[in-house]
């Protein structure tokens, strides 16, 4: 089987995001690059597919900005056999990246049998890119899947909906699939790992090679700003028997139309 | 004035709160509803009751059951006959599914989980959150029309003000065409008590909970909001909660959207071990409580009274 | 000169930070406590490679410098002293055998360990020798077409569960040096004798005892070198070791300064956070200029080893600074968390308890000095 994953590299959760200058993203100076936690369950995944598979590869695909500690080298660490980056900018739209993987992918020469992608970049949070290359290469897609089972070309999966419940889907390869937390444990990238990926292929290719320019954004970005402070915390009396009723009332009012968390 | 079409999904044959957040935003503009499959004649009343101009019931084979490529099919159909500018649905599990997949059969972009948004005009304007809602940002839609957007439920809220529309109910008829990747079964909730470290939402219990009994409001309450429980390190040295329960130094690290304590004094151990939750709620008796400074919501009162109370109001607010 | 990693040794660190997180840190507490060997977490680190790295690519190491060692020891040790203590006794263990072993010695014993996983035990110290190492009385006789091992080792990290001890004797006391030798034991050889495992102030999930040999024989094969060789082998030994302890060291450091600079950034006095009190501010800018020049102290002895150069000076200066450093260092932790610094419940009285022995084994702080100043004064 071929597989392809398609990786990207977001700030680490724990860096401090801040509007830059003229609010047109965030700066970047400072900031860790990372993989893209959900993309660690999608290479995972592929790497267990291909054990399951003979004479399968794995090539992982990333579009962004060059970076100090590369996501893709982390991948091939943990065993995908070949790497292609697109150079781009870090804030490009789904719509874009996602015509400049399935340029990758056709690029590559080989036909894709399985494409997965983390559900979601946590920096934009569109979760849109792999759906959005499934139409784009006319396949289907199931996305947020926390269950993968494979039956030669038939493959079984779980998708996660709201309240928890879980849509089981039947389909054939080729499909894409997006992965959510849950569906696997990563492993992590073996010393000996990092060692063999200094080896392995990584072919740097530019937008124009795979056929995107600016006119395919879609969306616009600006303003970028902090949210609004939280306010205060509130104080409620409700020692009396009788009041506590309406306090009640109102907190969980609050809850729903004010920190909206329920 | 722009041609706005609604995708709306229902829930048990009601229409989602969604649908009308946003038709409650789209005064001004010519605003359309689409559903899939029937729809009752009070919903379409509703409907028109917050301004939708049409409202349109959608039918074909095999759209009984959600699918991607079904429902994104059936949609094109549907949308290539009128001249929308703009297609609105609600940032649901199949609106975040399918709308891109559906936008991009247009080459068409989408401002994906909006928490704001307003029509200058005839042109949409956005507001998005990114990085896990660490930064907020303007978004703007071009390219191919229609544009697409969804919406994240509970965001815009319910309009205060509604100008009614005229509801014009018809049914039109759609292609699911070729749906490769289908639903064999759905499997519901098995309601599974989500691990604390895991857990969005927690009820914690403190030395104020008295006995190990007590505890059971505590998890009937949980039942109703879908939290886990949890327990202070007092609870737990008293005996009255299992030291797996606990939160805190010693204890477990959560990072809930919702932290509600109950009985709990908030002393440092304990607050070293909730205090990235995203909101938190607090009962205590004693108004000096040390935890009544991290609270973003306080009351003062017996939680033995309150708890109860809250599981009433949570209950009514929920179904 | 360029002071930063390469990308694979950033690759490294990344990697060695992440499993540091998610598998030593959420057991270090409990394992220190109830004093647990960590077999579960020693097994994952050598499936990953983060063990044994001084083995070299011939025998079937990875093939790292001392330099990317020393990363992976500092970023071990910042997750727990203690374990990390077990893990770097194999690498202390094994070192003689690819500084000085022949080539069937590399291929019997050093390969081994890299095709299944293992524990070894470096076996030098004795109940009344640890810093006159010189004057160990542990006996290697020759016994025709074998040797005979006699004595009693203390303080052997791993020792309850080695499967291979690396011993340092002598063939005759009375030459001191010159008759220390060095021979490799396989742990199942008859007449080893394990000790209990002691009860100690810090590095509690490491497995100390106490190791008596009597009557061991092992082939005349087994001896690293030629007898006598033994007090050179473990002084070059020293060179490598030296650095790696001391990375130990600076992680430790590191971590005691991060779990400052949080807490008294959250920790409020007299209406702000301690971090504005100059009193505080000033003891955590003096603990990372330490925790800095420890590490580029260390990383320099373990360039000078990669490089060819003579580094027995700086391992010195590297191990000495460090050591002392991280005891200054995690004692001051615990000061900037008052109180609670003082408590289990907290994670800094452990750092300061697990610094105390980093200045005592692999030579004291008083031995670094004693070499440091033989050799300032030789030039």
């Amino acid at each position: 089987m071929n597989i392809f994953v398609c990786v990207k590299q977001v700030p680490d959760t724990e860096t401090k995001v801040k509007p830059n200058g003229d609010g047109s993203f965030i700066e970047t100076d400072a900031i860790k690059w990372i993989m893209n936690p959900y993309d660690e369950f999608a290479v995972e995944q592929a790497l267990l597919v291909k054990a399951a598979n003979s004479e399968s590869t794995v090539t992982v695909i990333r579009v962004g900005g060059v970076k100090d500690t590369e996501a893709l080298r982390t991948a091939m660490a943990m065993g995908a056999d070949d790497s292609i980056l697109v150079e781009a900018q870090d804030n490009l739209d789904s719509y874009s990246i996602a015509k400049a993987l399935k340029g990758a992918i056709e690029k590559s020469g080989k036909d894709a049998d399985l494409i997965l992608c983390g559900k979601q970049a946590i920096d934009d949070d569109c979760l849109q890119v792999p759906q959005v290359l499934a139409q784009m290469m006319s396949l289907p897609s199931v996305a947020v899947i926390v269950g993968f089972e494979q039956d030669g070309e038939k493959i079984t999966v779980k998708r996660e909906i709201e309240g928890g419940a879980i849509e089981v889907y039947e389909v054939n390869s080729p499909v894409v699939l997006a992965t959510n937390k849950g569906i696997n444990t990563p492993r992590y990238a073996s010393l000996p790992g990092i060692m063999k990926a200094k080896r392995k292929p990584l072919q740097q290719l530019s937008l124009a090679d795979v056929g995107v320019s600016d006119d395919d954004r879609r969306v616009k970005y600006s303003d970028f700003q902090l949210p609004p402070e939280k306010p205060a915390g509130k104080k409620f009396e409700a020692m009396d028997e009788a009041d506590a009723p309406k306090v009640v009332a109102e907190v969980v009012g609050l809850l729903r139309n004010e920190a909206k968390v329920i | 004035m722009a041609k706005v079409l609604i995708y709306s999904e229902l829930n048990k044959g009601a229409i989602k709160p969604v649908t009308l957040e946003i038709l409650g935003k789209l005064t001004g503009q010519e605003a359309h509803v689409a559903v899939i499959g029937d729809l009752a004649d009070e919903q379409v009343k509703v409907l028109a009751e917050y301004g939708a101009a049409k409202v349109h019931k959608l039918k074909g084979d095999n759209l009984d059951k959600y699918s991607p490529e079904g429902y994104t099919h059936a949609l094109n159909d549907f949308i290539s006959k009128g001249d929308f500018d703009y297609v609105f649905a609600g940032a649901t599990s199949a609106g975040k599914d399918f709308i891109p997949r559906l936008a991009t059969s247009f080459d068409a972009g989408v401002a994906s989980d909006c928490t704001n948004f307003l029509f200058e005009g005839d042109t949409f304007h956005g507001t998005r959150p990114l990085f896990a809602g660490k930064c907020l940002a303007k978004v703007e839609l071009q390219g191919p029309k229609p544009h697409f957007v969804t919406v994240r439920p509970n965001a815009l809220g319910m309009p205060e003000e509604k100008t009614a529309g005229a509801g014009e109910a018809s049914e039109d008829s759609v292609n699911a065409g070729e749906i490769r990747a289908a639903i064999k079964e759905i499997i519901a909730s098995a309601n599974e008590k989500l691990d604390l470290t895991e857990a969005n939402i927690i009820v914690s219990g403190g030395r104020a909970m008295k006995n190990k009994e007590n505890f059971s409001i505590l998890n009937e309450f949980a039942e109703v909001i879908g939290a886990t429980v949890g327990a202070s390190r007092a609870a737990v040295d008293s005996g009255y909660a299992e030291p797996s329960m606990q939160v805190g130094q010693t204890g477990k690290t959560v990072a809930p959207s919702l932290y509600i304590a109950c009985g709990i004094s908030g002393a440092i151990q304990h607050l070293a071990g909730m205090r990235t939750s995203k909101v938190i709620v607090a009962v205590n008796t004693d108004p000096d409580a040390p935890i009544f400074t991290k609270a973003d919501y306080g009351i003062v009162g017996d939680l033995f009274t309150i708890v109860p109370l809250l599981t009433e109001e949570f209950k009514k607010i929920l179904d | 000169m360029d002071f930063s990693l390469s990308t694979e040794q950033k690759e490294i660190y990344e990697m060695v930070t992440k499993f540091v997180k998610n598998e030593i840190i959420p057991v270090a507490a409990k394992y220190d406590e109830e004093s647990i060997f960590p077999t579960k977490e020693f097994k994952k680190a050598w499936e990953l490679g983060l063990v044994n790295t001084c083995i070299p690519v011939e025998y079937g190491g990875a093939g790292f410098t001392t330099l990317d060692s020393v990363i992976i020891g500092e970023r071990l040790a910042y997750g727990c002293m203690g374990m990390n203590s077990s893990f770097m006794a194999n690498d202390l263990a094994l070192l003689p055998i690819a500084i000085a072993g022949s080539h069937e010695q590399k291929e019997k014993f050093l390969k081994p360990f890299t095709e299944e996983f293992k524990i070894a035990s470096f076996c030098l110290t004795e109940p009344a020798n640890g810093s006159d190492a010189g004057g160990i009385k542990t006996s290697i006789k020759d016994g025709g077409d074998h040797w005979i091992i006699n004595g009693e080792k203390m303080w052997i990290t791993n020792a309850g569960h080695a499967d291979l001890f690396v011993v340092y004797g002598t063939i005759d006391a009375s030459k001191k040096h010159d008759g220390i030798s060095a021979v490799i034991v396989p742990g199942d050889t008859e007449g080893i004798i394990v000790g209990k495992k002691e009860d100690k102030m810090g590095h509690r999930s490491s497995d100390t005892r106490g190791v008596k040999f009597e009557n061991v024989k092992v082939p005349k094969e087994n001896m690293i070198g030629k007898p006598g060789e033994g007090w050179s082998i473990a002084m070059k030994t020293l060179d490598h070791s030296r650095p790696l302890v001391a990375s130990s060291a600076v992680g430790g450091a590191q971590r005691a300064l991060d779990l400052s600079v949080q807490y008294a950034k959250e920790r409020k006095q007299f209406g702000v956070p301690i971090a504005k009190h100059q009193a505080i501010s000033f003891m955590v800018a003096d603990m990372a200029m330490k925790v800095e020049a420890a590490r580029l102290l260390t990383h320099k002895a373990a360039c000078q080893l990669d490089a060819g150069i003579r580094n027995t000076e700086t391992a010195s200066y590297a191990k000495a600074f460090a050591s002392d450093s991280c005891m200054q260092i995690a004692t001051d932790a615990v000061q900037i968390y008052g109180g609670y610094g003082y408590s289990k419940e907290y994670p800094v009285e452990k750092i300061m308890r697990d610094a105390k022995l980093i200045q005592i084994y692999e030579g004291t702080s008083q031995i670094q000095r004693l070499v440091i100043a033989r050799e300032v004064f030789s030039k």
